[in-house]
């Protein structure tokens, strides 16, 4: 019986796929998020757009926190760590949440490596802004992927770009002879053997969601029509007019997001969405995609 | 063999996958409209909170659920299990019916207490199955109708048949041996060669 294993990790990830993981702050939100249907939470002291507003450090939640919201649901709980801080996924690990996300909406821990997630036993998703980066996170054992958007901006223009990014090159990858692999390799600062994979089954090997920006089910629905295997929505919730109205319609488009007729349906009256910020607005150092490398 | 597939949420393309290396047709299933002429029916793994929301309220739960007491061959892994499960830690639960047992949720902790390991299935060969169980349930009690297909080393229920319905807590769908598709298969195959059972609707 082994415990841990990359099939176990990933295929966990394939559980959550077609399904919508949503940003919550208390258990209130966590029973909000499960009665609306989503297959996983992430647990977090601030929703990313609060994370903007606020400044300062942010890290890791509160232990308290996440465990509130372990016990108010029954569906997976996932919770963020900052890039690079082993201390804070080995308590996230001992706490018994299903997945850690490394993530660049929390401030760096370490400007230079990542965490070697194959040393944990719970599973890692890691964000991401191309294919070389992506491979990169797996490489240091990722078992599930989402492309990062820009968090708390309710504004999609950057989890598209990344989701397109990503698509593209594994469509290219797919297209070249086995010697242009290595100098592609070298190029994008990838594992070899990941990108043979990759080009040869013409996909990423672990799951890939889209995250960073979604307001609204049509976004949502973007992003499954771009490639994406399900979605992460942070702030697109919680900060909206009416939640429930709007959770609830966020999964319908991620299930139904070939049926323009059940779109229609689940767009209507939902009331305001998040505000939104126009990306031309923010400074260099505000961007969060930037972070991890 | 059109076989639908439920494609609500979670690993559906998988299940998909291993039907048609296997020859057969599978059809993704979302509405009522798409239960036409199936021949059998796979609800897969993924988050059975989810996926009984979702068959609920797009009406797919009714129509599936009086398909699988007419008869329906049904192979429901993990989730699947659950949804069609007559109980559910003791509740009842809206679901598929089909199998008359209790099952318990997320039965071996959460995901850290995941698992892959070397299950007997006597039903499908000698050979053990290479089984992966993802923050799986177990069958806590059966009713004597209900056939057990495996359990753990310590005597815990993992896999059921009531029948024509299989209930798995693992993932066949994530592993190459499709040893339990086959089997599944072969139970629609043997339900359209009598005539008076077969496309009755």
């Amino acid at each position: 019986m082994e415990r841990g294993t990359l099939t176990v990790k990933a295929g966990h990830a394939e559980m959550l796929k077609g399904g919508v993981i949503m940003d919550v702050i208390n258990a209130e939100q966590a029973r909000i998020a499960e009665d609306a249907g989503a297959c996983a939470v992430m647990a977090l002291e601030r929703v990313p757009s609060d994370i903007r507003a606020t400044g300062g450090v942010a890290r890791m939640a509160d232990p308290k926190i996440i465990e509130s919201i372990m016990e108010a649901v029954t569906i997976p709980v996932m919770a963020k760590c900052r890039i690079g801080h082993i201390a804070e996924a080995q308590i996230l690990q001992a706490i018994g949440v299903d997945y850690v996300d490394e993530s660049e909406v929390l401030t760096p821990a370490d400007e230079r490596y990542h965490i070697n997630k194959h040393e944990f036993t719970v599973p890692f998703v890691c964000g991401a802004r191309d294919l070389g980066e992506a491979l990169r996170r797996i490489g240091e054992g990722a078992a599930m992927i989402r492309t990062k958007g820009e968090a708390g901006t309710g504004n999609i223009v950057e989890a598209v770009r990344h989701v397109r990014t990503v698509v593209a090159s594994i469509k290219r990858l797919h297209s070249l002879g086995d010697e242009e692999l290595v100098a592609e390799a070298k190029e994008m600062g990838a594992p070899l053997d990941l990108v043979r994979e990759v080009a040869r089954t013409g996909k990423l090997p672990v799951v890939n969601f889209a995250a960073g920006g979604v307001a609204t089910p049509a976004d949502a629905a973007l992003m499954m029509l771009l490639g994406s295997e399900g979605v992460f929505v942070g702030s697109g919730i919680f900060k909206s007019e009416d939640p429930v109205a709007r959770g609830r319609a966020v999964v319908r488009a991620v299930t139904f997001y070939e049926d323009p007729d059940v779109l229609l349906e689940v767009s209507r009256g939902l009331g305001e969405p998040m505000r939104g910020i126009d990306l031309a607005t923010l400074r260099p150092e505000e961007i969060l995609a930037t972070r991890g490398w | 063999m059109r076989i639908g597939v439920v494609a609500l949420q979670g690993a559906f393309r998988e299940h998909a996958q291993a039907l048609q290396r296997l020859g057969a047709e599978p059809i993704e299933v979302r509405l009522p409209r798409d239960l036409d002429g199936l021949d059998g029916i796979v609800v897969p793994g993924g988050e059975s909170t989810t996926i009984r929301q979702l068959m609920t309220e797009y009406g797919l739960l009714g129509p599936l659920a009086s398909l699988v007491a007419s008869g329906l061959p049904v192979l429901a892994t993990c989730a699947g299990m659950i949804v069609s499960a007559q109980r559910v830690d003791g509740e009842p639960l809206p679901g598929l019916g089909g199998l008359d047992i209790d099952v318990s949720r997320n039965a071996f902790g959460r995901q850290v207490d995941s698992f892959e390991t070397d299950l007997p299935v006597p039903a499908i060969g000698d050979h053990p199955f290479h089984a992966v169980f993802i923050r799986a349930p177990v069958v806590k009690s059966a009713e004597p109708q209900v056939r057990v297909l495996a359990t753990l080393p310590d005597g815990r229920i993992v896999a059921v048949q009531q029948g024509n319905v299989i209930g798995i807590a693992f993932h066949p769908e994530l592993t190459v041996d499709d040893r339990i598709h086959r089997y599944f298969l072969r139970l629609v195959t043997e339900r359209a060669q009598v005539p008076s059972a077969a496309h009755s609707n």
